[in-house]
């Protein structure tokens, strides 16, 4: 093994957007081990929340992520809310129904366009964030802030949405939907498409398990797992939509189950808007009482898990955060080792890995030195490279 | 230090699906707190978390989430979380890594999600997981000292913090 090489991408790259170390081994082309370093902006939210009390403690979290900002504070919620036992308005779950599906709907389009950009198809990834642009304004609209919505409170949520405002949002997902469904057909009948995804990145149904992948990782390698149907909240069962899963682990399989899945988010906006019923937004909570509790929240990456425990006090004893990229990125190790090169970038970024939420304590940078060095740009120009040959040879 | 709060005592009766979860672990587990439809928290042997970690993982639809250290009297309690799908159940299994050598034997081997929570307790929390394949830091950087536990209770977030690793300083020429 002497011509084994290595590449380093990261931890700092303009093109990346946050920090994350990647160690890619190679024999030639093929990679033949993986190695992740992360944590170089960690936070220590953990430690923070347990000095903030129980109210502040949603405001901190939901700064886990600026894309997941909505079902942070709702698994922190649902489990404060367990543990004291409050029963929340009709009203408030179809609220928070509606927020955290617009804020899927603007991630999955955010997904689509980052991959399409890695493939070199840069149309996908202007349609796609010209398409997410009537989300983010009804995230506006519902919540009052494109990013950070402050919307949820232990109880309910904090602002109602008027009925004036709820049609806007209803006339904004609609208009969307004829250009999300051309976009999703022009991707999945794609011929370069399928020859540049399929069987590209494969995690194996077995592989995904033993990871603990979960959202649309898991099941585009065959799991049939949803929070939102498994153990509904919010208002989900009460909405009629579906859960899409497929077998084969490629990437293809992860995208087209993104893009099936907005078109579902739709489906449940405006069930939502044409069902909410009327009445209060907030339900009283005095105190937190003793004892311990866990949330879960599908994120658009997968399954967000909180843990409380509270001593009676107005302040958390612990709170622990699980964001899906934590179980989802270790899943490189059997997605990435046997693969090409030219296929490490889309690989890597078919889990959606959310950098910021998988690290929460600041450090320095730990630079290697006097190593054959590539970056993740030249990486993503191999990507489209690749795919710019399947297409003259199609 | 925060006081550790006291578990109620009232056994709960073994019902349902996460009744059966927990009977199927036999004796292993000691007390369970909490066994409801949805719910179960129960309290294992801290001896035999590979045993037990290796029964979950081959039950039907579970799925390893993730561990939480939590800092408490007697050492540090560490919380297995698994799910079952699509039953939509989170049992959760406590070990205590009592004081003071804080060790539990490392169920990575076993169950690969597992793999960087154990590192990340053993970085912020000390806990020590023998056997563990990769026993890097995840979480803390390579100059952090050791023996320092940021998560834990007697740690100050301003008091205990350690300085920065040195700066080489400027050249004087720079300086006005």
């Amino acid at each position: 093994m002497s011509h084994k090489s290595m590449i380093s991408i990261g931890p700092f790259h303009p093109l990346q957007e946050e920090a994350e170390f990647f160690q890619l081994y190679l024999d030639g082309e093929r990679v033949v081990d993986v190695d992740v370093r992360i944590s170089y902006t960690h936070r220590g939210i953990e430690k923070l929340d347990e000095s903030k009390t129980f109210d502040q403690v949603p405001f901190v979290v939901e700064r886990v992520c600026g894309i997941c900002s909505a079902s942070h504070p709702l698994a922190y919620i649902q489990a404060v809310e367990e543990i004291a036992h409050v029963k929340v308005p009709e009203r408030a779950l179809y609220l928070r129904t509606i927020v955290n599906e617009l804020a899927r709907i603007h991630s999955h389009l955010l997904w689509v366009g980052l991959a399409g950009h890695f493939l070199g198809y840069n149309t996908v990834f202007m349609w796609a964030w010209k398409y997410r642009e009537p989300t983010m304004e009804a995230l506006e609209i519902a919540t009052g802030s494109r990013v950070n919505y402050a919307n949820c409170k232990i109880g309910g949520v904090r602002r109602d949405i008027t009925d004036e405002h709820l049609k806007m949002i209803d006339r904004l997902v609609t208009g969307t939907r004829g250009d999300i469904e051309m976009l999703t057909g022009a991707v999945i009948d794609d011929p370069v498409l399928h020859a540049r995804l399929k069987g590209v990145g494969v995690l194996s149904k077995a592989d995904a398990y033993a990871y603990g992948a979960c959202g649309p990782t898991g099941r585009g390698s065959g799991m049939p797992i949803d929070v939102r149907r498994d153990d509904p909240y919010a208002a989900y069962d009460r909405l009629d939509w579906n859960m899409f899963v497929e077998e084969t682990g490629d990437v293809f399989a992860k995208a087209k189950i993104r893009l099936l899945e907005v078109l579902e988010s739709i489906k449940i906006i405006k069930q939502a808007v044409h069902d909410i019923p009327g009445g209060e937004i907030d339900a009283k909570v005095e105190n937190i009482p003793a004892g311990e509790a866990i949330g879960h929240v599908e994120a658009p990456r997968g399954e967000t898990f909180h843990y409380v425990r509270s001593d009676g006090s107005n302040y958390p004893v612990r709170h622990k955060i699980r964001a899906p990229s934590y179980n989802n990125v270790p899943t490189f190790k059997a997605s990435c080792i046997g693969a090409d090169i030219s296929d490490v970038a889309i690989t890597l970024a078919s889990v959606d890995p959310c950098y910021s939420c998988t690290e929460r304590m600041c450090t320095a940078v730990d630079a290697e030195s006097g190593k054959e060095m590539f970056d993740f740009a030249q990486l993503v120009k191999l990507s489209q490279e690749k795919t710019e040959r399947i297409r003259k040879q199609i | 230090m925060s006081e550790f709060v006291a578990e109620s005592q009232t056994p709960s009766p073994l019902e349902g699906y996460v009744g059966e979860i927990l009977s199927a672990l036999g004796d292993a587990v000691f007390a369970v707190e909490q066994c409801d439809e949805r719910r179960g928290f129960a309290r294992i042997d801290p001896a035999r978390t590979v045993e037990v970690a290796r029964k979950m993982f081959v039950m039907d639809g579970a799925r390893f989430v993730t561990a939480t250290g939590l800092d408490v009297r007697d050492g540090i309690d560490v919380l297995y979380h698994w799910a079952f799908e699509p039953a939509g159940v989170v049992v959760t299994l406590k070990a205590l890594a009592a004081g003071p050598d804080i060790t539990l034997d490392s169920i990575a081997n076993d169950v690969p999600a597992a793999n960087w929570i154990e590192r990340e307790m053993h970085d912020l929390l000390g806990v020590n997981f023998p056997n563990h394949p990769d026993m890097r830091r995840l979480i803390l950087d390579d100059s952090w000292p050791e023996g320092v536990y940021p998560l834990r209770k007697d740690f100050d977030q301003i008091k205990d913090r350690p300085p920065l690793p040195a700066i080489p300083p400027a050249p004087e020429e720079d300086l006005i």
